[in-house]
């Protein structure tokens, strides 16, 4: 502030210099030498003692502006009435609007006083204007050039005062006067000539003169006892601020698991809920809605599709016409099948499309001793024939003899085992040849001719059957026998384990793994590691069965016990083949034998001396009136087994030891071979011995067969159904010609109708229930017949005896009469004793 | 409380019922005649679920309220019929 009453001074003063200008703007000059509403007062110095604005004191050249109160002015004027400075201006004061009035110290007596009243409002402000105008128009002279520097800033526009500084004014704390600063620096002045002269000091009295001395009393100043009551203080509103803070530990993620049981009542708690009113009174709510529901369910099911139901039975009738068996593709081979004829089909069990098929040579046992040097150069081949190719076969196995029967490993379907007629067992492995088989070789033709795959292992001439090996199977993969003929879990999954026959009485468990050398010593091991350096391999055979070529033993033999020791002539069995190793006890099957049918355990067990044996046949049925040459399982039922042989064939129950549940009559001609149906449990086919293939259908007919159809013109040999797609089953059939047919069996054949399975089953417990009232019958029978015969017996007896006894009294009369004098009375009673 | 054994086994014996349960409010099992981890699955999954149905049915109408539940699968029929605090859940097999 003080800065800025130093530019209003230098403004005053140029105002001072030029009054002209500013009281031009303020208005005209008036008459008196000055403007209207400026009033030239003098003032006494006790009215300026009064008002506070003594020369050179309160007001000074630096502040010549002091405010009086009206109020001041006036209770002056009433004080000291004419005597009083402000008179001249009473009436202007009193016309004065404001309750301020503005007296400015005229230092240079420019209005012909030493102050000056102003009396208009604007002439107040103008004296106070102009110094924010003076600042404004310095303010404006500095900014111009700003302003070209930086166009940005805005313009400075004058500050239009609202009236709240005033409040700030008042309040702020301002200096009256510039501080005193020290050094305080006094000019005084006196003349050149009165320095250095010499002063006389004498004393004088300070009471001799008046105002010699000017006494400053002391005075109790009130302003210091003043208390403060009150004080201004600003306050200002806010919105509540709220500042808060929270730490969130941070942890490494860690993994965490739930668990949970569900909530379960405990007995006393279910038997009190059990005895509540609300639960009696629930029951008898809800059980009436149940009821109705359940009724409902009984009477029909609502969601049953009639429509859907009925359209298979409806295709049976349709399609009667199509219940043929097409034929799907023939294959014969002229190098290979002349003269030959097949002994055993089988289908690749994973590459599909491809069978194979065993040619063996149709010569009688008398023929082949005769011709046994020509049949030395032909070796005996098992033949793989493609769907894709009808001409040549993709891959020949070398046999050493004529196979009978030979089968794909389950789990390996490039091993490939079969049996021979000398009695060898012989194994292949076609494991290089897969992708031929598949048909996905290169399109080149280097592989024209058909390669030839030669055995790799033959089992020991001496270990062997000592016949025709007529059959043989693999174990299921589940299980695998011991040394001691004993069932074990088979753990490495895969079967290891194959069963031969052969009507030598034997039965034999070979095993196609290396023989365990736990029980060698050092010596024999040597040896064997020295045997083992990798030999050459001629006709590159695989090695995969080296260690037993030549030297493979069956792991077992079971030579059931039998009274007389006829062929057994087995071209198959059943196995009880289940599949938890766990469950299987006793393992029965039937051993066919000529014309006779054996049922018997194989398990061996130990008799006194510490030997194992085979025990005897639990059961011997002779039904079939020829040689039996097929037993098959039912594949929907475990313990239905069909037989063929002779003229005949009949249905076996596993545990029905009276005889055959069904047993068809004989027909025309020989059946050769029998199969069931793959995919309906009514259905087999039988194959003859014109070459007719007849199919039966438990279900339809069982007296006859539901058709016939004539394949070839020579005996059927084997029959192999086959499941290629759910809309495609193959039957694959085979003559003694050679010549194999594949067959497509019809719609008809191949769907089961509905509840099929269960119908059949009923069929079967009838047959059972007829057997076993048929077996009592006959008892009875038999019984009523002993009885009929021991009273005839005793009738007879009582005839005798009574004819005896007469015969016995004539001649004691008779003796009685010639000896009544010689009185014999010794003889008499032994003869009436002896009548007795 | 015999009746109540009573009219239970007479649920039991109709044809084609599988099994009987009788849950409370809270989804746990007083009686049945399952075995127990069945039970104790059908009563917390239909428990859930019989709530839900309720509360559907209470939403689209606050006065009406679920009287009955049959659900029907391919293989049975699921009935459920609830109450404040119980539920009686019957399984039944309609095709037999």
């Amino acid at each position: 502030m003080s800065t800025k009453r130093a530019k209003t001074t230098a403004s005053v003063g140029s105002k001072g210099k030029d009054p002209k200008e500013s009281e031009s703007s303020a208005g005209s000059v008036a008459v008196h030498g000055h403007p209207d509403d400026i009033c030239p007062l003098t003032l006494t110095s006790a009215t300026q003692e009064l008002f506070g604005c003594r020369y050179d004191g309160d007001v000074t050249r630096d502040n010549p502006y002091k405010i009086l109160r009206k109020e001041d002015i006036l209770q002056d004027l009433r004080n000291r009435a004419a005597v009083s400075d402000f008179s001249p201006v009473k009436q202007l004061v009193l016309a004065y609007p404001e309750d301020e009035l503005l007296l400015v110290y005229d230092r240079d007596f420019i209005y012909g006083s030493s102050f000056y009243l102003v009396l208009t409002v604007e002439g107040k402000d103008r004296h106070l204007m102009p110094i924010v105008a003076e600042v404004g128009e310095e303010a404006l002279e500095r900014e111009p050039s700003d302003v070209f520097a930086a166009q940005k800033t805005p313009e400075p526009r004058p500050w239009i005062s609202l009236g709240s500084e005033q409040e700030i004014e008042e309040e702020s704390v301002t200096d009256s006067r510039p501080r005193v600063k020290t050094p305080k620096c006094y000019e005084i002045s006196r003349v050149r000539r009165a320095f250095g002269a010499p002063v006389f000091f004498s004393d004088r009295n300070a009471a001799e003169t008046k105002d010699g001395f000017i006494e400053c009393t002391p005075y109790q100043d009130k302003i210091f006892s003043l208390k403060q009551m009150e004080r201004h203080c600003g306050v200002q509103a806010i919105p509540n601020c709220n500042s808060s803070s929270t730490q969130t530990p941070w942890t490494y993620p860690k993994n965490m698991c739930t668990q949970y049981e569900p909530r379960e009542f405990s007995k006393e708690e279910k038997e009190n809920c059990l005895q509540s009113e609300e639960l009696k009174h629930f029951i008898s709510l809800a059980v009436s809605r149940l009821e109705v529901a359940i009724q409902q369910n009984e009477i029909a099911d609502v969601f049953f599709d009639d429509w859907k139901a009925l359209s298979e039975d409806d295709g049976g009738y349709a399609g009667k016409a199509d219940s043929h068996l097409k034929e799907y593709q023939s294959f014969t081979d002229l190098h290979f099948s002349q003269e030959k004829t097949i002994s055993n089909i089988s289908w690749h069990p994973t590459i599909s499309g491809v069978i194979a098929v065993a040619m063996t040579e149709r010569l009688s046992f008398e023929d082949r001793i005769n011709a046994s040097t020509k049949l030395l150069l032909n070796p005996s081949l098992i033949l793989f024939w493609s769907f894709s190719d009808p001409i040549n076969p993709q891959l020949l196995l070398e046999c050493p003899d004529d196979v009978f029967s030979f089968e794909f490993c389950p789990s390996d379907p490039n091993i490939i085992v079969g049996s021979c007629m000398n009695g060898q067992v012989v194994l292949w492995d076609i494991s290089a040849h897969v992708e031929r088989l598949q048909g996905t070789r290169s399109s080149d033709t280097r592989d024209n001719e058909t390669s030839v795959v030669r055995y790799c292992a033959v089992s020991s001439i001496e270990h062997g059957h000592k016949a025709p090996v007529t059959d043989i199977q693999w174990l299921p993969e589940t299980f695998e026998v011991s040394r001691m003929g004993v069932p074990m879990e088979n753990k490495s999954g895969m079967c290891v384990q194959i069963v031969t026959c052969a009507p030598d009485c034997c039965l034999m468990f070979w095993d196609i793994r290396a023989p365990r050398v736990a029980f060698q010593n050092m010596a024999d091991q040597r040896k064997q590691k020295v045997e083992e350096k990798p030999l050459e391999n001629p006709d590159g055979v695989p090695n995969t069965f080296k260690h037993l070529n030549l030297t493979w033993k069956p792991l077992f033999r079971v030579c059931p016990r039998l009274v007389n020791i006829p062929a057994i002539h087995s071209p198959n069995w059943g196995l009880n083949g289940s599949q938890t190793p766990n469950l299987f006890s006793d393992n029965l099957f039937f051993l066919p034998q000529d014309g006779e049918l054996v049922y018997t355990d194989w398990k061996l067990e130990k008799d006194d001396s510490g030997r194992l044996f085979s025990v005897k046949p639990s059961h011997r049925f002779t039904i079939h009136d020829g040689l039996v040459n097929t037993v098959r399982r039912s594949p929907f039922f475990k313990d239905i087994v069909l037989t063929v042989g002779g003229w005949t064939f009949a249905i076996w129950k596993e545990g029905v030891m009276n005889g055959p549940i069904i047993h068809s009559s004989c027909s025309q001609r020989k059946c050769t071979v029998g199969y069931w149906s793959q995919s309906r449990p009514a259905v087999f086919y039988i194959g003859k011995e014109d070459g007719n293939l007849e199919v039966w259908d438990l279900l339809e007919k069982t007296h006859e067969p539901s058709q016939t159809q004539n394949i070839t013109t020579a005996p059927i040999t084997c029959i192999k159904p086959w499941i290629i797609s759910s809309k495609q089953h193959l039957l694959a059939v085979s003559d003694h010609l050679g010549t194999l047919h594949i067959l497509e069996i019809p719609w008809t054949l191949r769907s089961p109708c509905s509840n099929e399975k269960l119908s059949v089953n009923k069929y079967f417990e009838k047959e059972v229930d007829r057997l076993v009232y048929f077996d009592k019958r006959r008892e009875m029978r038999t019984k009523e017949k002993k009885n009929m015969d021991a009273e005839e017996l005793r009738k007879k007896m009582v005839r005798q005896r009574s004819q005896i006894s007469k015969w016995i009294l004539i001649i004691i009369c008779l003796v009685g009469t010639y000896s009544v004098v010689k009185y014999i009375p010794g003889k008499l009673y032994f003869f009436l004793t002896y009548l007795d | 409380q015999a009746e109540v054994e009573e009219t239970l086994k007479r649920i039991q014996t109709h044809k084609g019922v599988i099994g009987t349960i009788v849950v409370n409010a809270e989804g746990i099992p007083i009686r049945t005649t399952l075995d127990n981890s069945t039970t104790v699955q059908y009563a917390g999954l239909l428990h859930q679920l019989t709530m839900k149905a309720r509360s559907t049915v209470r939403d689209i109408d606050p006065q009406n309220d679920l009287t009955f539940l049959r659900i029907r699968s391919k293989k049975h029929e699921i009935m459920v019929a609830p109450d404040k605090e119980y539920m009686l859940i019957v399984i039944q097999n309609p095709s037999e």
